[in-house]
C-alpha cells in the first residue's frame, strides 16, 4: 500500500490538530491526514497545566504583549512574527472557546485572565490548571466533526521523503503491526513538539524526543537557535514533574533553605505579600533558573538525594484558593511527592522544559524545503527567541499551526503529484528498517546505556550554565556516543508493537538534536536568555544579535551559519524586571 | 522493607506464542516509585522486549492503564510501597484485545466516539469576533466534571456491561454526551439523545457503577449515565405526546 494525500500532518498535539481543522476549513475538498506516534490526545500538549496568553482585557494592549515577549526573547525572536502572533492568539483563544473549550470565567460569564511569569498584564487564559489538557481535547473531539481528516493513529514517522529540493510524504510504521509503509503527499507539516528528553531531568513525556528536528535536519531543512533550552524554575525533585508557573501567579512564594525569598538578591525586585507583575516570582524563567545556581553556590539550597533543592510555599493562599485555581498541583503535590501544599511546602528544583529553537520558518510555517512547513515546538519562527514566556506557546501552537495550514492547503492545492523516486527512496528506507530489526544481534550495548548517559553529557555540557570547555567536552563525548550507536543492540526484534525498536529510533533523533545544541552553543560566545556562557557573561549585539542556523553537511557534521533578527519598532534595549 | 519487589507480568508475543506467559521479575522498590517506574526499570535494564504504553508519568495523557494486583489502575499513579511485599501482578486493562504484553487495543473506543458527536453543536455560529459565548462559573460547574475524562478507559475494563456486549457505548463515550449536553453552550443534546437510544446506549447498563469507582479523574461516568436514561426516559414520554416540532 501506498497512501496518498493532499496535506500530511505529523504530529497530533495543539499545533498539529489545529493546522488540520484549518486545512479542513481552507480547502475541504483536500486530503487532509494526521500520522502521529500517540494516540492525538495522549500528545504531550496534553500536560500543560497553566494558560495561554492572549490580550483581552480592557486595561491591555497588544504592543504590551509583544514588548514583553519580545523582551522576555532577550531581543532575540522575530518582531514581525510577534507581532502577528499576538494580534492573532485572542482570535484563536476564542475560536477554542466557541469550540467548547471550558475556560474559567468571571462571575459575569466572561473568560477570566490570570498574571503569568514576564507579563506586565494579566492576559493569559486558563482552564483550572489543566489548561492543555482542555486544549487539547477540544481540539482532537472537534477535529472529530471534520469527516475530510483521516488519522493514522500509532503511527511512527521515520523519514520525509525528499525529492530535488521538494518534500513528498514521509515513511511510517504502524505500531500495531510493525507494516512500514509510505504516505506521499503535496506538502507536509512538521507538529511533532519539543526535545526535553535530551536531558535526563525534564518535564517532558516520554515521547518529547525531537523526532520532527532530526527528521528536518536530515532532509535538508536548517535547525534555528538550538543552544536555547528553558529550564523551568519549579520542578518536582525526583520526578521533574512540573508544578505549574501558576502557583505562584497566584501568589506562591520560592524560598531557600533559611526562609528567605532569594529571588530580591538578584535583581528581580523587592518582595511584596502579593504577587507584582513582572517581578520576584513572576520574573522569566531564565533569569529564575539562574539565581536557583547562584542559591547553590552559596550554599543556601537544601541537599535531598535528588540533588539541590528550594521550596515553593503556597500555604498562605489557603485551600479555597488552592482548590478551585492549582487543583491539579495539589493532586500532583499529594501523589507524587506526599506532601499537600496547603500545610506544607513543595521542593522544587529547575527543570528542562522547553526547547526555544527547532525547525527554521518564516511567519507562515514554511520551511526552506519546498512542500515542508513546521508548527508548534518543533518550530522555531520566531517569537520565543532567548527566552520563552510561559503561556506563549500554547498560543503559538494554535496561531502557527493555523498559519501554517492555511499555507499548506493553499501549496497543495498548487502542487502536482509526488515524483515515482521518492518510492524507490521509501523502498530503501524500508529495507534500512528492516535490517535494523534482523542485524542488531546480541554483543552492542542496550539503548537505555547510551541514552542515560547523552542525558548526562548534556546536563554537564549544556545546562544552565555552559562554557567553551564543558560544551567542547560534551561534543567529544556525542562523538562517542553516537559510534557506540550504530552497534547499539535490540532485545526485541518482532513486528508486533516493538517499543524498543521505537526507543531506537527516538534515541536517533535525540543524538542529532544534542549535538546540534551543543555546536550551536559553542560558537554562541555571549550570555543571552537562556543561553549562558561563562566564559562570555556579557551579551554581545554586535556579533551575536542573529539567529544561529545549524545545517547537515553531507558527511553528517554540522555547519552553523547566522541570520540577522527581524526588527520592527522595539531596538535592543536592557531586560528590567522588578523596578 | 526489602529493598526489592517482585513484578509478575503478562507476557503475550503473537508472533512467538498462542497463549499468554506470566514472566517474574525483581525490581527496586523506591520509595516513591511507580508500578510504571518498575516496569521501565524492567525495559530499560533486564528485558527490552517487555512492551507497555506510557508518556506523561503525571496521570493526564491516559496511555498507561493496566490491571493491578486485578484491578485497573493507571500505572504511573499506583505505587510499588503501597503493595509490599508483593508480589505486584501487571496485566493488560480487561475487556480488550491484547495486540502484544501490556498493550490492549482501544480501536473500538476510537470508533464510537465521533457518534456521540463531542463538539459543540449549534443552530447558529456565532462568528468569533463578536467575542466569547458567556458562561457563569456555575454554569460550568454543571458539566466540568465531566470534562475530565483522560480516555484512559479503566472504566470500560472495569464495566461488567462492556464485557459482554461490546455494542454498548461504554461509560466515558456517554459521560463525554453528557459533557456537551450539559454545556451552556450547546444545542445538540436532542441529536446525542437520538444516538444514544438508538444504540443500546444507555439502556445496556444496569448502574453497576463500577466505572465511577476505578475513575482515576472523578468523572463519576456512572452518574452521567443515570441522569442521560432519566431524560431519555422522558424524552420517550413526551414524543408519545407531542410532535417533533413542537418541541
Ligand atoms: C509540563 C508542561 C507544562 C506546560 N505548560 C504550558 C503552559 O501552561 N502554557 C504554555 O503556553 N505552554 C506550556 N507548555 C509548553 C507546551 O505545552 C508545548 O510547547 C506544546 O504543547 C507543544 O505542542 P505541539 O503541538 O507542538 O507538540 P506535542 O503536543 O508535543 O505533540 C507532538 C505530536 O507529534 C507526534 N510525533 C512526534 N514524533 C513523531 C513521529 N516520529 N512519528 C509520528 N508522530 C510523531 C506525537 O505523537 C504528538 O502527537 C508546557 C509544557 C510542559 C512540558
Ligand atoms: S471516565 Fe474516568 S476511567 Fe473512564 S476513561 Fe474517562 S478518565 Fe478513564
Ligand atoms: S503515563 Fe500518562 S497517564 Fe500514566
Amino acid at each position: 500500500m501506498t497512501a496518498s494525500h493532499d496535506v500530511l500532518l505529523i504530529g497530533g498535539g495543539g499545533a498539529g490538530l489545529r493546522a488540520a481543522i484549518a486545512v479542513a476549513e481552507t480547502n475541504p475538498e483536500l486530503s487532509v491526514a494526521v500520522v502521529s506516534k500517540v494516540y492525538p490526545m495522549r500528545s504531550h500538549t496534553v500536560s500543560a497545566e497553566g494558560g495561554a496568553a492572549g490580550v483581552i482585557a480592557d486595561d491591555d494592549t497588544l504592543d504590551e504583549h509583544a514588548y514583553d515577549t519580545i523582551s522576555g526573547s532577550d531581543w532575540l525572536c522575530d518582531q514581525d512574527a510577534v507581532e502577528a502572533f499576538v494580534q492573532e492568539a485572542p482570535e484563536e483563544l476564542l475560536r477554542l472557546e466557541h469550540w467548547g473549550c471550558p475556560w474559567s470565567r468571571e462571575p459575569d460569564g466572561r473568560v477570566a485572565v490570570r498574571p503569568f511569569g514576564g507579563m506586565k498584564n494579566m492576559r493569559t487564559w486558563f482552564a483550572a490548571d489543566k489548561t492543555g489538557f482542555h486544549m487539547l481535547h477540544t481540539l482532537f473531539q472537534t477535529s472529530l466533526k471534520y469527516d475530510g481528516v483521516r488519522r493514522y493513529d500509532e503511527w511512527f514517522v521515520t523519514k520525509l521523503l525528499v525529492d530535488d529540493g521538494r518534500v513528498h510524504g514521509v515513511v511510517a510504521v504502524e505500531l500495531m503491526s510493525g507494516r512500514i509503509e509510505a504516505i506521499t503527499a503535496k506538502t507536509v507539516i512538521l507538529c511533532t513538539g519539543g526535545c526535553g528528553r535530551v536531558f535526563p531531568f525534564t518535564t517532558n513525556a516520554n515521547i518529547k524526543t525531537g523526532d520532527g528536528m532530526s527528521l528536518a535536519y536530515r532532509a535538508g531543512a536548517p535547525l534555528k537557535d538550538m543552544e536555547f533550552v528553558q529550564y523551568h524554575p519549579t520542578g518536582l525533585p525526583f520526578t521533574g514533574i512540573l508544578i505549574t508557573e501558576a502557583a505562584r501567579a497566584e501568589g506562591g512564594w520560592l524560598l531557600n533553605k533559611d526562609g528567605y525569598r532569594y529571588l530580591q538578591d538578584y535583581d528581580l525586585g523587592k518582595p511584596d505579600p502579593h504577587p507584582v507583575l513582572r517581578s520576584m516570582e513572576l520574573g522569566p524563567r531564565d533569569r529564575l533558573s539562574q539565581a536557583f545556581e547562584h542559591e547553590v553556590e552559596k550554599g543556601r539550597t537544601t541537599d535531598t538525594p535528588y540533588g539541590p533543592i528550594v521550596h515553593l510555599d503556597l500555604r498562605h493562599l489557603g485551600a479555597k484558593v488552592i482548590d478551585t485555581k492549582l487543583p491539579f498541583v495539589r493532586e500532583l503535590c499529594l501523589q507524587y511527592q506526599n506532601i499537600d501544599p496547603v500545610q506544607e511546602l513543595v521542593p522544587v528544583r529547575p527543570v528542562v522544559h522547553y526547547m526555544m529553537g527547532g525547525v527554521h520558518t518564516d511567519i507562515d510555517g514554511a520551511t526552506p524545503l519546498g512542500g515542508l512547513y513546521a508548527a508548534g515546538e518543533v518550530a522555531c519562527v520566531s517569537i520565543n527567541g532567548a527566552n520563552r514566556l510561559g503561556s506563549n506557546s500554547l498560543p503559538e501552537c494554535l496561531v502557527f499551526g493555523a498559519r501554517a495550514g492555511r499555507a499548506a492547503a493553499q501549496y497543495a492545492a498548487e502542487a502536482g503529484e509526488p515524483p515515482s523516486a521518492v518510492q524507490a527512496q521509501a523502498e530503501d528506507e524500508r529495507r534500512r528498517l528492516e535490517r535494523t530489526l534482523a542485524d542488531r544481534a546480541g554483543g552492542g550495548e542496550r539503548i537505555s546505556t547510551i541514552r542515560s548517559e547523552m542525558q548526562q553529557v548534556m546536563e554537564d555540557s549544556a545546562g544552565i550554565y555552559r562554557s567553551q570547555d564543558s560544551l567542547a567536552k560534551g561534543a567529544d563525548q556525542l562523538a562517542q556516543l553516537q559510534e557506540r550507536f550504530r552497534v547499539a543492540d535490540l532485545d526485541d526484534r518482532s513486528r508486533t508493537f516493538n517499543t524498543e525498536l521505537t526507543a531506537m529510533l527516538e534515541l536517533q533523533a535525540m543524538l542529532d538534536v544534542a549535538e546540534t545544541m551543543v555546536q550551536s552553543a559553542l560558537r554562541r560566545e555571549e550570555s543571552r536568555g537562556a543561553h549562558q556562557r561563562t566564559d562570555f557573561p556579557a551579551r554581545d549585539d554586535a556579533r551575536f544579535l542573529a539567529h544561529s542556523l545549524v545545517h547537515r553537511n553531507p558527511d553528517g557534521s554540522c555547519r552553523v551559519e547566522y541570520l540577522p533578527v527581524t526588527m520592527t519598532r522595539w531596538p535592543p534595549g536592557e531586560r528590567v524586571y522588578g523596578r | 522493607m526489602a529493598d526489592s519487589i517482585t513484578l509478575q507480568v503478562t507476557r503475550y508475543r503473537p508472533e512467538e506464542e498462542s497463549e499468554p506467559t506470566i514472566q517474574e521479575y525483581d525490581v527496586p522498590l523506591g520509595r516513591q516509585w511507580s508500578v510504571l517506574d518498575g516496569l521501565n526499570y524492567v525495559k530499560d535494564q533486564i528485558d527490552g522486549t517487555l512492551s507497555f504504553r506510557w508518556s506523561c508519568r503525571m496521570g493526564i495523557c491516559g496511555s498507561c492503564g493496566m490491571t493491578v494486583n486485578g484491578e485497573p489502575k493507571l500505572t504511573c499513579g499506583a505505587f510499588l510501597t503501597d503493595y509490599a511485599p508483593g508480589p505486584v501482578r501487571v496485566e493488560p486493562l480487561a475487556n480488550f484485545p491484547v495486540i502484544r504484553d501490556l498493550v490492549v487495543e482501544i480501536g473500538d473506543f476510537i470508533r464510537k466516539l465521533p457518534s456521540v458527536q463531542p463538539w459543540i453543536v449549534r443552530e447558529e455560529e456565532r462568528p468569533v469576533s463578536e467575542g466569547e459565548y458567556l458562561q457563569t462559573p456555575e454554569e460550568l460547574d454543571d458539566y466540568q466534571q465531566y470534562s475530565m475524562c483522560i480516555n484512559c478507559m479503566l472504566c470500560y475494563a472495569a464495566c461488567p456491561v462492556y464485557g459482554l456486549d461490546p455494542e454498548f457505548m461504554g461509560p466515558a463515550a456517554i459521560a463525554l454526551a453528557q459533557r456537551y449536553n450539559l454545556d451552556s453552550r450547546d444545542e445538540g443534546s436532542r441529536e446525542r439523545l437520538d444516538v444514544l437510544i438508538e444504540h443500546e446506549g444507555i439502556w445496556g447498563c444496569t448502574f453497576v457503577g463500577e466505572c465511577t469507582a476505578v475513575c482515576p479523574k472523578g468523572v463519576d461516568p456512572a452518574g452521567a449515565i443515570q441522569r442521560y436514561k432519566l431524560t431519555a426516559a422522558t424524552e420517550t414520554l413526551k414524543s408519545f405526546l407531542l410532535p417533533r416540532g413542537a418541541r
